[in-house]
């Protein structure tokens, strides 16, 4: 949809990844170059159709001659940069990240951050036992500045009740490891409703709504881009949260097929994820050009009257 | 630059607005003219809240500024345009004060916009119902269209004229023909050639005259020529305009056949209901988007027991009439199109998977489709007619206003509902309020009414019951309803018929209306 006007060709320029010279249009992310030679970088808060914001450090690489460790995500490349992806101080790095993620935060829906956990041999459990859930409303009420003591042998978790408040989907933010895709997405990504932020500092961030509101009484207009855009299921469809809770989401038994919205004349490209004959939610692929992946509240989560019909 | 002219599409196309808003942050300007000041206006850089059915004197005279103030596209109108003079010397009498009057818009604002407008290096302009849903919706989108003829924002990447298509698939229903004058393709049904081709194509003979559109359907039912009906998909018992007289008249015919996924309205007044599958996710096909993009639907889930595909049900008819049409699939009937419809020929179902649709024209395989039309508008010299202005004199809605009738009433839809409701009604929207009749502070005080309060809402046509919601993005005299919930209120029973001759389009966005307390 968006008019893609002619633009001059980008200049391309050459740098040296794992010791194989890669050469990149001007413009390109260390994370495109890697990908480019095929280098499987993790990454967690980084996602195509949103601006990076760089705050998981789990892409970090190593490039010579910088003091620190440098997200991959957003570092732009540059002409003869040498960067190692491999490095002992990278592994290091992620390896702690995880253990520090996978401590404090349930990564139970989140397939991939829990399969880098494995990956760089990360050991969680090396902080002592889970420290007791906050209770409702506990995390929200703390203030900023005024940390609550870390409990001796014990790992601080951001766990708690999960947030029930409208029909249409879950805040289960014992599952959120803030990564900001949602409020990029809510925000000057996509939708532009800015309805929720961090709020907080340090262990006591989290995303929160406008005073912490209901998301019915928030800016919130139900379009569901934080979901299409959450990595580790704190943010779900109702329909996926009661499936799973009876026990019955199987997401090897699901199809997902390509097709159109049928709500306006935009054309936005959803995939309808089916399980036993039922849609059970429907997200939309980053790649397209009408949608860049995101969707409206119709188009999310309109698709109940298909069985209604029953 | 964008210009959206009777649209909401922060609300209706959201989506779309998306790119819009992507465009606002890498600068590019929003004007928004709408008589409410909606979700859209709220992004505007100017927003332009004319009286409902003045947009031609308000587009005349953002014309006059253009020409007065030298900013018309010299070149382009030379070359590609015919008639500027005589548009030009029509547009002597559109004064800025004259608009102002009439419009209820400030002179600045016109001004504003004319010259952002015409100094733009690419601007859109895009429009919905707000133009289309009046009696005289052509005249509407004549008056917009010299706007951009004046300008030469036509034919080139990042400038155009824009409707934004309400439904899935209403352009790909006009690309297959589902027009009462025109084959697949826009081909003329009344041209002997083009006939001549489809009837060997189908071994049969193709009746030689155009038929009726909706509203005309209607009309030949009021005149008792119309017997028997044919519903796919449409719940016009409730979607048309004055729908006491819609269903009043579709209770008077003999035989009505519905065809859907439902049991709606109009299903109910019919003698036999075909069960069909919801074809956006239980069927395969293709449908087209408002930038006549062609993209696959596919089958997601398997429809409820008896429900069955349009097509499957239509060749069965054919059978049952003695014609055998065999069991077609969604592909091969699509490879009939593109056999006959030169504009579809290049859009194998492969390249529609590889492309993620492809937009037509696109008359061989080899054809990547096009992203905007009217390109030979620039070609030096011409290629084909050049592009005619438009004298369009503005017509005031025809309920007129009356010290009976005080209040302009106007409809549209809400973010998260659709319609008649059929489909949207099974979510549950956190946000949905039911139907409502929005009033401006002012008005509500004058009437000594408050939010939530029931009043009764009486137009020429009849009355309905709706609580009253406050809304200060409304003028003082101008109220607002959606048509979401007609089993709740039936909205449509306030709204005039009053169409336009050349688009058969009711004005749904112009009744006269007053409200008493009940």
């Amino acid at each position: 949809m968006t008019v893609r006007l002619p633009l001059a060709p980008a200049r391309a320029l050459e740098l040296s990844i794992d010791g194989r010279t890669v050469s990149v249009p001007e413009g390109a992310s260390l994370l495109d170059a890697c990908r480019q030679l095929g280098i499987d970088v993790p990454t967690l808060c980084h996602a195509p159709n949103l601006t990076p914001v760089n705050v998981c450090r789990v892409c970090v690489v190593e490039v010579e001659g910088a003091r620190t460790l440098v997200p991959s995500c957003s570092r732009r490349a540059e002409a003869g940069m040498v960067v190692k992806t491999d490095s002992e101080r990278v592994r290091l790095a992620r390896r702690l990240v995880m253990e520090l993620l996978a401590s404090s935060v349930d990564l139970s829906t989140a397939p991939e951050a829990s399969s880098f956990v494995e990956r760089f041999g990360a050991r969680p459990d090396r902080f002592g036992p889970p420290a007791p859930a906050a209770e409702r409303g506990e995390r929200e009420r703390r203030q900023p500045g005024h940390h609550a003591a870390p409990r001796p042998g014990a790992a601080e978790t951001v766990a708690q009740p999960v947030k029930l408040d409208n029909p249409l989907f879950v805040r289960d933010l014992g599952k959120c490891m803030l990564c900001y895709k949602c409020v990029e997405a809510c925000g000057a990504d996509a939708q532009n409703t800015f309805a929720i932020a961090v709020a907080g500092r340090g262990f006591d961030a989290r995303i929160s709504t406008e005073l912490d509101v209901p998301l019915p009484d928030s800016a919130c207009v139900f379009c569901g881009n934080c979901i299409g855009v959450c990595p580790t299921g704190a943010l779900m469809f109702q329909s996926e949260h009661q499936l799973r809770a009876a026990g019955q989401w199987d997401e090897a038994q699901q199809s997902q097929t390509d097709t159109v919205c049928s709500y306006c004349g935009v054309g936005c490209v959803i995939t309808l994820h089916a399980q036993g004959g039922r849609i059970v939610k429907a997200t939309s692929p980053h790649d397209s050009e009408v949608t860049g992946g995101h969707l409206c509240i119709k188009g999310r989560f309109g698709w109940g009257f298909v069985r209604s019909r029953d | 630059m964008i210009v959206l002219w009777g649209s909401n599409a922060r609300d209706t196309h959201p989506i779309f607005f998306h790119h819009v808003l992507a465009a606002i942050h890498r600068g590019a300007k929003l004007y928004v003219v709408d008589p409410r000041r909606t979700a859209s206006a709220r992004w505007a850089d100017g927003h332009l809240p004319l009286q409902v059915g003045t947009d031609i004197t308000l587009a005349n005279a953002v014309a006059r500024v253009i020409v007065e103030e030298g900013l018309v596209n010299q070149t382009f109108v030379r070359r590609a345009t015919a008639g500027f003079d005589a548009f030009a010397e029509h547009l002597a009498g559109f004064t800025l004060e004259r608009a102002e009057r009439e419009t209820g818009v400030p002179a600045q604002l016109i001004v504003d916009l004319a010259r952002d407008y015409a100094r733009a290096d690419r601007a859109q302009l895009c429009w919905t119902l707000g133009i289309t849903e009046h009696h005289n919706a052509v005249d509407n989108v004549f008056a917009l269209i010299n706007l951009a003829l004046l300008t030469g924002h036509v034919g080139r990447p990042g400038s155009g004229l824009n409707p934004l298509r309400g439904q899935n698939n209403v352009q790909g229903g006009g690309d297959m023909g589902a027009l009462p004058h025109k084959l697949a393709g826009f081909q003329d049904v009344e041209d002997d050639a083009v006939r001549a081709k489809f009837e060997r194509a189908w071994s049969c003979t193709i009746p030689p005259k155009k038929g009726w559109h909706l509203t005309q359907m209607f009309e030949a039912m009021e005149r008792g020529e119309l017997h028997c009906l044919y519903v796919l998909g449409e719940n016009p018992a409730q979607s048309e305009a004055d729908s006491q007289r819609a269903t009043r008249l579709l209770s008077g015919l003999e035989f009505i056949v519905a065809q859907d996924i439902f049991l709606t309205k109009t299903a109910q007044l019919a003698d036999v209901v075909l069960p069909a599958t919801a074809a956006w996710c239980e069927a395969e096909g293709t449908v087209t988007n408002s930038e006549r993009r062609v993209q696959r639907v596919r089958r997601a889930v398997a429809p409820p027991a008896g429900a069955r595909d349009d097509v499957e049900i239509l060749c069965e008819l054919a059978r049952r009439m003695g014609r055998d049409l065999g069991n077609p699939t969604a592909e091969q009937i699509w490879d009939e199109v593109r056999a006959l419809s030169p504009m579809h020929a290049g859009m194998s179902y492969r390249r529609l998977e590889e492309l993620g649709g492809i937009q037509w024209p696109c008359p061989d395989e080899g054809h990547p489709g096009e992203s905007f039309l009217h390109g030979r508008l620039w070609e030096e010299p011409v290629r084909g007619p050049r592009a005619p202005f438009t004298v369009v004199a503005p017509a005031p809605p025809v309920d007129v206003l009356s010290d009976e009738f005080p209040l302009r009433l106007t409809t549209g839809r809400r973010l998260d509902s659709y319609n008649t409701g059929v489909q949207s009604g099974a979510m549950a929207s956190p946000r949905r309020q039911g139907e409502t009749i929005d009033l401006h502070p002012d008005d509500a005080r004058r009437l000594g009414v408050a939010a939530g309060e029931a009043v009764r809402v009486r137009s020429r046509r009849g009355s309905v019951v709706a609580p009253v919601r406050i809304d200060g993005g409304l003028q003082p005299g101008l109220v607002f309803m959606t048509f979401h919930f007609p089993d709740q209120v039936d909205t449509n029973t306030l709204t005039i018929d009053a169409t336009d001759p050349k688009s058969g389009t009711a004005e749904f966005k112009a009744a006269a209306v007053c409200i008493e307390r009940v």
